[in-house]
């Protein structure tokens, strides 16, 4: 990740009448970094994602997207950036390259770039074969990889994909979450806004968690899961044994003691109490294995808002 | 605020998009295929009823386009005014909201242009189209009317015409833009559609049927009073007519094809002093006549355009 900011977003504000879409919001994503947002609907994701496009007019705050306002200067923003909207849709009547052909003559695209960036965006999603077919007869994980086609295309410095996944099946879902990483690596900025909770955490480098038009969370999942769930470090055991609930339980520092099978546990600790879980389980019982669990973000995301919807 | 960059960068890409889709499309054969048989039907039965009686007038091709031919029981001029109207709203019915209902629009308006381009290149498109089938059926009538009478059209009837075409392209126009406002306000095509329609059965029916002597009796008094026939009467229904656009198309047809035609409102005795009835006018009178009843058509279209363009630029793009 290099420092370059290619998205800065400052009190970013949207109101519709009486309504609130997205409130001061304060944004900021790298280069060659993929930032998820997260968070229920309404709660602002795509407003701001528009927002950034220029497609909808901020009420309050500034933007700037590579280098550019979104709202003075939109058509130097969108050359810059790819877009894959969710449920994306095309003109069915028309072949999967005359599609994509019209939205690259539109980004200014020569003919020959066409045809040659066509046949090598349609290889990396695997769909080399069906260029020529109508999008009529595509299923709607075609559809889906000829958008990211799309946004291949155009080589942009940012990429902002809107539920990309929503209707892909496991595999391909995979397959797509690689050619997100393949986007990272050639430098390409991401945001990605997903309900997928793992499939953000397998991919993002930061996620921002929206609640009511607001960023109420972001940062690594770490992060976040120090700061929802409470305890510093999040420990697995695999241990076979009597008692080694109550004994972890009783342990100074341990916040929280799950069982998550007959032999496993997770112990939530203010810090790194690996060492002393492991003298004091030894002598009485079968450890067979000790070591930080990967915070999750699904339980983070939970975690947060039955918090929120208990303080309501 | 100022926008960087040109609002019709790209525009003339969509045109050519939308052009090809509409001319290509099963919409395009249809509307052919109803222009050729209007074409074919009324200028064959206008052309036996005219040979009959060649040598009577100096304007055959403009009898052609005026006589209702036995056994059809109108003419090519009200028959071009009627369907007009129908091709130009079948062409913008769906203009904008396919568009949305086929999640396009937010994936065309995510490529660096603006939405003046894309409004302006699909409307200008679906004129062409228009204009493409208004101008195959002046043609093929101009052709049979060539073959079955034996003559050219005269070069004053020629410029008539093509002043008719003119009108009917404009006349079309302010349909379309009322098509395209429709499928702007309306999110379902076949709502836009009946929308369309549904003004375009109140112009013609009942807008001086019904609304035009109620609305002027209010404005002006009852149509006839104590010395006879009431001016302000008379004035203000006529002004009240010509808000509507048949009327105005109606106006420009019976003026341009019509040589004789001298005024298109009412008429008193004292302007008739001199005059030669029946005489024709040039062509350049007539077309000073029907000046206000074109440009009229003309900005109603632009007018009838500018109000979807406003009602475009502040919806909201979410598909």
């Amino acid at each position: 990740m290099t420092d370059e900011v290619v998205i800065r977003a400052a009190g970013l504000t949207k109101r519709y009448a009486a309504t609130l879409a997205v409130d001061h919001i304060d944004l900021e994503v790298h280069s060659a970094e993929i930032v998820g947002i997260l968070g229920p609907n309404g709660s602002g994701k795509t407003t701001t994602i528009l927002m950034l496009l220029g497609l909808t007019e901020p009420t309050e705050g500034r933007a700037e997207v590579a280098g550019f306002d979104p709202l003075r200067e939109p058509l130097e923003v969108k050359r810059r950036v790819g877009y894959l909207p969710d449920s994306v849709g095309f003109y069915d009547g028309l072949s999967a390259h005359d599609n994509l052909a019209y939205t690259a003559r539109l980004a200014g695209m020569s003919r020959g770039a066409i045809d040659e960036r066509f046949a090598e965006a349609l290889a990396r999603v695997g769909l080399p074969e069906v260029g020529r077919e109508r999008v009529g007869t595509f299923s709607r994980g075609m559809r889906q990889r000829l958008g990211l086609a799309e946004v291949l295309m155009k080589r942009p410095s940012i990429a902002i994909l809107d539920e990309p996944t929503a209707t892909l099946d496991p595999h391909s879902t995979q397959e797509f979450l690689g050619m997100i990483r393949a986007l990272k690596k050639e430098g390409t900025a991401v945001l990605l806004s997903s309900h997928h909770l793992d499939q953000v955490q397998t991919v993002c480098d930061r996620v921002a968690l929206f609640n009511q038009g607001r960023i109420a969370l972001s940062g690594s999942v770490t992060d976040l899961a120090q700061r929802v769930l409470g305890g510093g470090h999040v420990i697995d055991i695999e241990v076979r044994g009597p008692g080694v609930r109550d004994r972890l339980a009783a342990m100074p520092g341990v916040v929280r003691v799950q069982m998550l099978g007959p032999e496993l546990y997770r112990v939530d600790c203010a810090r790194d109490l690996r060492p002393e879980i492991a003298r004091l389980l030894a002598p009485s019982s079968e450890l067979t294995g000790i070591r930080f669990a990967e915070p999750s973000l699904n339980e983070v995301y939970t975690r947060y808002f039955d918090e929120v919807r208990h303080a309501a | 605020m100022r926008r960087s960059g040109s609002p019709f960068t790209g525009a003339g890409i969509v045109l050519a998009k939308e052009a090809a889709d509409q001319l290509s499309g099963i919409r395009m054969v249809v509307i052919e295929a109803l222009v050729f048989l209007i074409a074919l039907v009324l200028a064959w039965f206008s052309t036996t009823t005219i040979r009959e009686s060649i040598g009577q007038s100096p304007f055959l091709f403009l009898r052609l386009l005026t006589m209702a031919p036995d056994p059809i029981p109108f003419s090519f001029i009200d028959t071009v005014g009627l369907v007009t109207p129908i091709i130009a709203i079948a062409l913008g019915f769906d203009a904008i909201n396919a568009e949305f209902n086929q999640r396009t629009l937010s994936r065309i308006l995510a490529q660096p242009i603006y939405r003046d381009a894309l409004l302006l290149g699909k409307f200008l498109a679906r004129l062409l189209a228009l204009t493409i089938a208004l101008l195959s059926l002046w043609l093929l009538v101009l052709g049979v009317g060539f073959l079955r009478l034996g003559l050219p059209p005269s070069g004053e009837e020629l410029v008539r015409m093509l002043g008719f075409l003119v009108a009917t392209i404009a006349y079309g126009g302010v349909w379309l833009a009322v098509a395209f406002l429709f499928s702007i306000l309306f999110r379902a095509p076949a709502t836009a559609a009946l929308a369309a329609l549904g003004l375009w059965l109140v112009f013609s029916f009942f807008w001086s049927l019904v609304i035009k002597p109620l609305v002027a009796t209010l404005i002006a008094g009852p149509p006839e009073d104590i010395f006879g026939p009431n001016l302000a009467y008379i004035q203000t229904s006529q002004a009240l007519d010509r808000i509507s656009p048949n009327t105005l198309y109606a106006e420009i047809a019976l003026a341009l094809l019509q040589p004789a035609t001298r005024t298109l409102g009412p008429v008193f005795i004292s302007q008739l002093r001199g005059a030669l009835l029946g005489a024709p006018l040039p062509a350049s009178q007539s077309f000073i006549l029907v000046w206000p009843q074109l440009t009229g058509l003309i900005a109603a279209m632009i007018l009838i355009f500018a109000v979807g363009y406003v009602v475009f630029q502040r919806q909201e793009i979410r598909a």
